[in-house]
This record gives C-alpha cells, sequence and structure tokens, in this order.
C-alpha cells in the first residue's frame, strides 16, 4: 500500500493539557472542562463553531462502565454536537480526526485523551488487557512484561541498566522545567543505579508515575489554521502499527511495529529538531531511538516525557502537545511524537510535524 | 472525497456461545466477511473493530489481545466505543479511513460476549441493583405513548414482528416458533409497560463487513453496497428541558443523513431500515424521532403493517435487535443488514428490488445516535 498517511494541510492550532496529578480529587469532566475552555478562548471560537470532537479514555480506570459518557459534559454536547469516542488513548483519537479532516468536508476538529489512575490499582487493572484465557488469569500486567523487556535487552547485550538510568537522569531533570510534570528530581546515575530494584532489573524509577490528567488539541484545516493562528502546527504525517498480544511471538528487543510505521511514513531520524516519545518504562526510550533511527541531534523528552507523569489514556497525546508547543514557541521546527498502548509497547503511534519554515 | 463500499459481509450465529472464544467469535465473522469478498487477510490495510463497555467481559481494550484473531499484527487497529450506539459508528469510523482516501480495504467487526460477564449488572454503572437499560427507558415510553395517544398492543405487535421476521435469518439468536401477541401479554412485566418478549435477549456474536473504494469495487466478485451517507450526533445526557421521547440529537443526525443522501421524503424514497430498537415501543419512537413519519403517527405505521416485511417501510426484516443483541454488534447487525438488502443477499428476508435502505443506532441515554445509508446505486437519485 502507498503512504498515504502524509498531510500538509491540517494543522495543530491550539494545545492545552493539565498538570499530572497523582490524585486528582475533581471529576474528569471537570479536567476536561479547564481545557475545553481554554483553548475556546485561546482561538476565540464558540463551542458550536467546533465540526467534529472526538476523546479518549477508558471505563476501567474509574470502575465505571460508560464513564466515557459523562465526559462529553466536559467537552459540551448543546446543542448537540458531531462527536465520536475511542477507548484508547487520546493519540489514536488524534488519527481519526485528521481522518476525518481528509475527507474535506469539514475544517475543525477537537481532540481529547484523559485519564484518571489514582481510583484503582493499575498494576492489577492492566493485567485485564493481556488474553483473557491464557494471561490474565496469571496476571501479566504491565510492569512485570517491562520487566521481563529489559531483561530481554540485557541479555541481548543491546543495554545496561547504567543505560536506562541515563535515560531517567536526564528525563527527570528536563522534568524541572515542565510546569506539568508530576515527579522531576535532579539525580545523578550512580545514585539511581544505587537503589533497590522494584521489579528487577527495573527500579522504581524506571517505572511511571500514577498519574490523573488530560490533554486537548484543536485541528484546522488549510485557511482556517491561518485563520485561527499565526502559529500553525503542519500534520506531515500519522501512521500506527499493532503486534501480537503473545509476548513468545514477539521479538522483545525491537520495536518492530514503530519500525513499521516509521518505513511507512519515510521517516528520515536525523530530521527532527524533537522527538516526544511515549517512554512509560526507561528501557522502552532505546528500542523507540533504535527503530525511528533517531540521531543523536534529535532532543528525546524534553519535557521530561512520561517519567514525569502518565496520565493513562492522555499520555501519548500529551507527547503531540508537547511537540507542538516547542513548534509554536519556535524552539523547534521540526518534531516527531509518539504515543504507545498494551505491554512492553505491543502497539505503537507516530505523528510528525512541522512549522511555518 | 473517495466513495466507499461494503464488499464483504460475516456474521456469527449470535446465541449464548459458551464453545467459542472472543478471539473465535471476531475471527469467525472477519473470516466470512473476507471469504464474501473473496479476499485474504494481507489485503486488509486497516482494522476497525467496536464492542460495548469492557466491563461486560472484564477484558480491557481488546484490541489488544484480539489483534492476533483479526489478523491485523502490523496493521493499524483501532476501537471505537459510543454506548449502544457503537456498532455503528465503528461501521461509520471505518468508512472514513476508505472515504478520506488513506486505505484502500478496511476490516470493520462489532462483537460482544455476553454471557462472559452480567450485562445488567455492568449495564447498570457497574453496581449491584441495577436497573437495566429497560429501567432507563421505560419512563420516557410511558412518555410517549401519553403524548401520542398510542394503544397499548403498539408495543406488543412489534414484539411480535420481530420475532416472525426472525424466523427467516437463521444468524437470530431468538428463534421463537410460537410467538403470539398472547404469549407476549402474558410474559411478565419487567418495567412497565415492557414485557419479557418485549425486551431484547443477551447474546454474544460478532459481525464484520469489508470496506473498500471504487478500484476495490471493480476488483469484487460481488455486488456491492455504496456507502451513500453518513451521520452521528451527541447530546447531554440529562439537561432541563431535554426532550427524552424525541431527543434533538437524533433529529439532527437523522437531517444531516438525508441532506448528504439527498433524501426529501425518508418514507418514500428510503425501502427499507434495520433500526436499533431493544425495547418494543422504540420502532415508532424512532420512526418519529427521526423523521420517517411527523409526531404521533409512528404507532400508526406500526399498526397498520406498514413496518411488516411486507408493507411499505419495512423494519428489521433480519429479526432486530429484540432477536439478537451481542451489545457492541447491534449497530453493526443494522448497517450490515442494511447492505444485506440492497446488496440483494438478505436470503428469506430480501426486501424484492431494495435499492436504498437504512442502518442505524442509538446509545447511552438515546444521547448517541449514528445511521447510515446504503444503496445498489452509487449515485441513487430520488
Amino acid at each position: 500500500m502507498a503512504n498515504r498517511q502524509g498531510t500538509e494541510d491540517i494543522a495543530i492550532v491550539a494545545v492545552a493539557q493539565t498538570p499530572s496529578y497523582r490524585a486528582y480529587q475533581e471529576t474528569e469532566p471537570l479536567l476536561l472542562m479547564s481545557l475545553t475552555n481554554e483553548i475556546l478562548t485561546e482561538t476565540g471560537l464558540e463551542r458550536n463553531d467546533i465540526d467534529f470532537t472526538i476523546a479518549g479514555s477508558c471505563d476501567y480506570l474509574s470502575g465505571l462502565p460508560f464513564a466515557f459518557v459523562s465526559n462529553v459534559d466536559g467537552f459540551g454536547a448543546w446543542p448537540p454536537v458531531y462527536e465520536s469516542h475511542l477507548e484508547m488513548d487520546g493519540a489514536w483519537a488524534l488519527f481519526e480526526a485528521i481522518v476525518r479532516l481528509q475527507m474535506g468536508d469539514i475544517d475543525t476538529a477537537l481532540v481529547a485523551g484523559s485519564g484518571k489512575s489514582s481510583p484503582g490499582r493499575p498494576r492489577e487493572i492492566f493485567a485485564l488487557q493481556t488474553n483473557p484465557y491464557y494471561h490474565a488469569p496469571i496476571g501479566l500486567d504491565p510492569i512485570s512484561m517491562a520487566g521481563l523487556q529489559a531483561n530481554a535487552m540485557l541479555d541481548a547485550g543491546k543495554a545496561t541498566e547504567a543505560d536506562f538510568a541515563e535515560v531517567v537522569s536526564r528525563s527527570r531533570r528536563d522534568g524541572l522545567k515542565n510546569p506539568f510534570a508530576q515527579v522531576a528530581k535532579d539525580v545523578s546515575v550512580d545514585d539511581l543505579l544505587a537503589e533497590p530494584y522494584h521489579t528487577q532489573p527495573l527500579r522504581k524509577h524506571d517505572l511511571p508515575p500514577i498519574s490523573d490528567g488530560a490533554s486537548m488539541l484543536l485541528l484546522a484545516r488549510g485557511d482556517r489554521a491561518r485563520e485561527l493562528t499565526d502559529k500553525p502546527v503542519w500534520i506531515t504525517g500519522i501512521d500506527h502499527r499493532m503486534e501480537s498480544s503473545h509476548p513468545g511471538l514477539r521479538d522483545l528487543t525491537v520495536s518492530a511495529s514503530t519500525k513499521i510505521a516509521a518505513d511507512n511514513l519515510g521517516i528520515d531520524g536525523g530530521a527532527f529538531d524533537v522527538a516526544e516519545l511515549c517512554v512509560r518504562y526507561s528501557p522502552e526510550e532505546l528500542l523507540l531511538k533504535e527503530a525511528l533511527a533517531l540521531t543523536d541531534s534529535v532532543r528525546i523528552n524534553p519535557s521530561g516525557g512520561p517519567l514525569c507523569g502518565h496520565p493513562v489514556m492522555a499520555t501519548g497525546l500529551t507527547r503531540v502537545c508537547e511537540a507542538a508547543r516547542l513548534i509554536r514557541k519556535g524552539e523547534a521546527g521540526t518534531a516527531l511524537a509518539h504515543a504507545a498502548s498494551g505491554a512492553a509497547l505491543q502497539q505503537n503511534l507516530i505523528c510528525t510535524m512541522k512549522g511555518d519554515a | 472525497m473517495e466513495r466507499c463500499a461494503v464488499i464483504g459481509i460475516g456474521q456469527t450465529k449470535y446465541a449464548k456461545r459458551h464453545e467459542i472464544t472472543m478471539d473465535g467469535l471476531v475471527r469467525w465473522a472477519a473470516k466470512n466477511a473476507l471469504e464474501d469478498a473473496q479476499l485474504d487477510w494481507k489485503d486488509i490495510d486497516a482494522v476497525v473493530i467496536g464492542k460495548a463497555p469492557d466491563a461486560l467481559e472484564g477484558v480491557m481494550m481488546p484490541e489488544l489481545s484480539l489483534a492476533d484473531a483479526l489478523g491485523a499484527i502490523g496493521k493499524p487497529i483501532h476501537r471505537v466505543h459510543t454506548a449502544g450506539s457503537v456498532g455503528a459508528s465503528t461501521a461509520i469510523s471505518a468508512a472514513t479511513l476508505i472515504e478520506s482516501g488513506m486505505y484502500d480495504t478496511v476490516l470493520t467487526v462489532g462483537y460482544e460476549k455476553q454471557s462472559d460477564g452480567n450485562a445488567t449488572w455492568a449495564l447498570g454503572g457497574g453496581r449491584s441493583g441495577s436497573q437495566g437499560a429497560g429501567g432507563s427507558f421505560a419512563p420516557w415510553i410511558r412518555k410517549y405513548i401519553m403524548g401520542s395517544g398510542a394503544p397499548p398492543e403498539v408495543g406488543i405487535k412489534v414484539a411480535v414482528k420481530d420475532r416472525l421476521n426472525a424466523l427467516r435469518n437463521p444468524n437470530a439468536h431468538l428463534h421463537l416458533y410460537d410467538i403470539t401477541e398472547e404469549k407476549v401479554r402474558e410474559s411478565p412485566m419487567l418495567w412497565d409497560p415492557l414485557h419479557f418478549l418485549e425486551s431484547c435477549p443477551s447474546s454474544d456474536g460478532a459481525a464484520a463487513m469489508v470496506l473498500s473504494n471504487k478500484a476495490g469495487v471493480e476488483k469484487s466478485p460481488n455486488k456491492p453496497a455504496w456507502v451513500i451517507a453518513h451521520a452521528k450526533r451527541t447530546e447531554f445526557t440529562q439537561f432541563p428541558g431535554r426532550d427524552t421521547v424525541k431527543p434533538q440529537a437524533g433529529v439532527d443526525c437523522a437531517e444531516a443523513l438525508y441532506k448528504k443522501a439527498g433524501i426529501t421524503n425518508p418514507r418514500k424514497q428510503i425501502d427499507c431500515a434495520e433500526i436499533y430498537v431493544p425495547f418494543s415501543w422504540y420502532e415508532p419512537m424512532w420512526l418519529e424521532g427521526h423523521l420517517i413519519t411527523p409526531e404521533k403517527e409512528g404507532w400508526k405505521m406500526t399498526l397498520e403493517g406498514a413496518t411488516e416485511i411486507t408493507g411499505d417501510f419495512p423494519v428489521n426484516m433480519s429479526g432486530g435487535v429484540l432477536s439478537s443483541n451481542p451489545i457492541g454488534a447491534s449497530g453493526m447487525i443494522r448497517c450490515l443488514e442494511a447492505a444485506n438488502q440492497v446488496r440483494g443477499t438478505a436470503g428469506e428476508y430480501q426486501i424484492d428490488g431494495a435499492r436504498v435502505a437504512l442502518g442505524h443506532a442509538y446509545g447511552g441515554a438515546a444521547n448517541y445516535f449514528a445511521m447510515w445509508i446504503v444503496s445498489s446505486d452509487p449515485d441513487p437519485t430520488f
């Protein structure tokens, strides 16, 4: 199939995100409502001016089937709106919004991702993502899977525990400059390596924090984008790919699906100023850097990444927001954002973007 | 914009399917759809799946565990969830993948395996003592009856009609050979005015479609069903002054749909419809709510037999949600059965010469709507 995931006619015209909270005491719709208002204020739009709205969230986090129905209260639906919902990270809602705009008959789309992990016990809940007959009964959770993946990398000689700690040290230090970060610290590799194991070979700092939060962005097409902002961030490509749910059928020392998406988009790993990667566990950064063939000139996760804040279902979309924000601030000209779903990078999405030259 | 058509249809038998896994159900439907399209897994560019809340089966974000069974490894796959309307929303999402020009051929699958859990518990917000979906809708049905002056037998008549239609459909869950109005009336009252036999069953099953563009249709051996128009609308679940009988989102959705399709007189220009009717009274309610007939006229269409398979506006020829309700698939089944009609592949429940058909689903507190119009003609004129 030819690469048709490229687009240069659709731009991010506004971004908004909440901080990552360890436990946000108010409701998920309230998280979303604050962002909706922020975006409407920034662009001067009324709710009715937005042609299409699509959100990503997960019922299971709050333990309430149809939790997403209340989220509609957060982005408004009166008079009735043209709207949809994915039970996925908001980054996949971005994918569908871009697809929808590509049809050419509408001009604006609001995209959201939101999640509150604090009400439950994520390690137990996320084990329910695995195969219900073979894996869920043994409680194969994402942290254990990340540990297996890290071990596979160590066994293959592709990384050392110090490499993992390097990722954490740099990310947590970068997080100090990010007002949305939940966990940030200036900490050396040696100090990190002196910490005890959590899930060997992973230490607690190799894991993301448990977070609540949301992010949102507004897309617009062509001339409409230029009307709404003088700093449009043009989407240059988006693709996402899946891998097997059976860990034994995967080579855990590579991110095969990320590479397929990158190849399909024809990505040049040296062509970006910045890459915001969905590094939920520190070893994942090494796998993603390799799969995307990112050169050392590409700045990875200047926001600190998910290791500084992991609002599940918004974590991926937040990467897009962070990357777009840097372009809007003039600190980057081109950027790559990445989102992931499932354990051990089972599913990956890449979105590339650039500012006005 | 690229044109999109249904070129393959697949379904499982709907029932309590204790003997097959979720992976097996979705693969079964997908394989049937591929065989109908005479395509193989390698011909599929992307997969879109839909289902109702994960709590129904206790599997979180099931696109992850079902990807292998759906041949989605190395491909894009995403999962839609818009409550009861999800099956139709999923079909529409898949159609946009084609219409945008991004992909040539897309597989879309909706499923539910209600026997793996307790749907009434899950649908009630995961709390004990749930009122169930019927408990939510019954007050609005009573409001419709009071406002429209409909006699009590209207719901009973729908319940019998859809079950008789189901006898023509081998995939239907319920095959109630001895169904009569008397039996419906004598069945237990669940949520006044809804009797047990005026309510949908809890089903397991999957439904699938292969969608493709114009080039795909040209290579396809069987007749296509062209997607002429689709529309979705959502409103708040509750607010003062909300019309719960004829929600504005349902009206807006229908208006947008007919406008796109070029339909000015839906009752005359649409040959037949598969409408999401989980509780009997929703047939007349949606006939009015989606502007097929004026207010207070929907129940007359039902009573006069207009919605029977021999009527002038047949509704739920396949037996509808009242005869099979694998929730996450139910909306897709409506879209797929509309396609079956215009392809001429509806077997014993085929409407002769059906050219334009409506597929419809609603969900949540009747605040989510998703609809599509398909036709045997890529550009039908009315």
